[in-house]
């Protein structure tokens, strides 16, 4: 009972921030109710015994996505009412290419309901030697069959920190006048100065 | 009772309120980016509502991997905006046509 109510709150919650993250007037706002989304999807993932799933949500979409949305935001300057225009240009296609595809996907979930498809059963292979808890369970799986795929996220989250930071970074344009101590300290007297013996009447080569 | 069909509906609500996000704020390239994210969370429900209602721990750990290229997706997204902002001033997109493609 209580987990029905859970699970109905949670769900209308997460639909109705989903909502306003979508027709929200200031992106502020957008991101302030994605945060509440991501929070009540958490809240989903708990009531089916996925906590670590659940806890890693909140830890990578609160904590860092949504936080860098919010900075990105609040750092650029953005003309609201210019972003707005054309959202009811836009609508009549976009409620219709909706509807179309949430009739679809209701219609799929209704022939599931049916018995017309015969959905997997879980292998046995890949369910771990009885450990205990969500994240333990998951840790055997990760670190044993699915290492290699573990290690190429590493590799894209690295790419993507590369890239992000290669594309955002700007070299600071030397400036008249300003020093460059590096330059200072690579100099020594041999190529800094030349003797010359002129002779009389004739200039120097330099 | 609650079972994988309520899930997998929630999910479909919330991936078509993702993709009629990205239709309602075509100039506003933020709330686009926030609409794929709200699309990943609904792929992200679903592979967690099976996992959990077939016992198999596989589409948790599949879940994370979503999670991965969401948050990478979002870094690069975001620092494409950043300079696209630096160097035109604006972030409206749907006059992007610099490149005549």
């Amino acid at each position: 009972m209580i987990q029905t109510i859970a699970f109905y709150l949670f769900a209308v919650l997460v639909i109705a921030s989903a909502v306003m993250v979508i027709t929200a007037r200031n992106p502020v706002h957008s991101v302030l109710w994605l945060i509440l989304a991501f929070f009540n999807a958490a809240g989903l993932m708990v009531l089916v015994g996925a906590e670590f799933i659940a806890m890693l949500l909140i830890i990578v979409y609160v904590g860092a996505v949504a936080v860098l949305f919010l900075f990105v935001v609040m750092m650029l300057d953005i003309d609201v009412a210019a972003m707005r225009a054309g959202f009811i240009k836009n609508a009549p296609l976009g409620v219709v290419i909706a509807l179309i595809l949430l009739a679809e996907l209701v219609l799929g979930i209704g022939a599931y309901r049916m018995g017309a498809i015969e959905l997997g059963t879980p292998m046995a292979s890949d369910a771990p030697a009885m450990v205990e808890g969500n994240t333990n369970a998951i840790g055997a799986l990760l670190y044993t069959k699915y290492l290699f795929l573990f290690e190429a996220a590493g590799i894209i989250l690295l790419v993507a920190m590369i890239g992000a930071i290669v594309l955002t970074h700007r070299p600071t344009r030397a400036k008249r006048g300003q020093q460059d101590i590096g330059k200072q300290v690579r100099r020594n007297p041999d190529e800094a100065t030349v003797m010359k013996q002129p002779t009389v009447g004739q200039g120097v080569e330099l | 009772m609650i079972g994988v069909e309520h899930y997998i509906i929630v999910s479909a609500i919330l991936f078509v309120l993702g993709v009629l996000g990205i239709f309602l704020n075509r100039k506003n390239i933020i709330v686009i980016l926030m609409s794929i994210e709200l699309i990943l969370l609904a792929v992200n429900i679903n592979m967690v509502a099976f996992s959990a209602f077939l016992g198999d721990l596989v589409g948790q750990v599949f879940a994370m991997f979503v999670l991965t290229v969401a948050a990478a997706e979002a870094a690069i997204g975001l620092a494409i905006l950043l300079i696209y902002f630096r160097g035109r001033g604006t972030i409206a997109v749907d006059d992007a046509n610099q490149m005549k493609g």
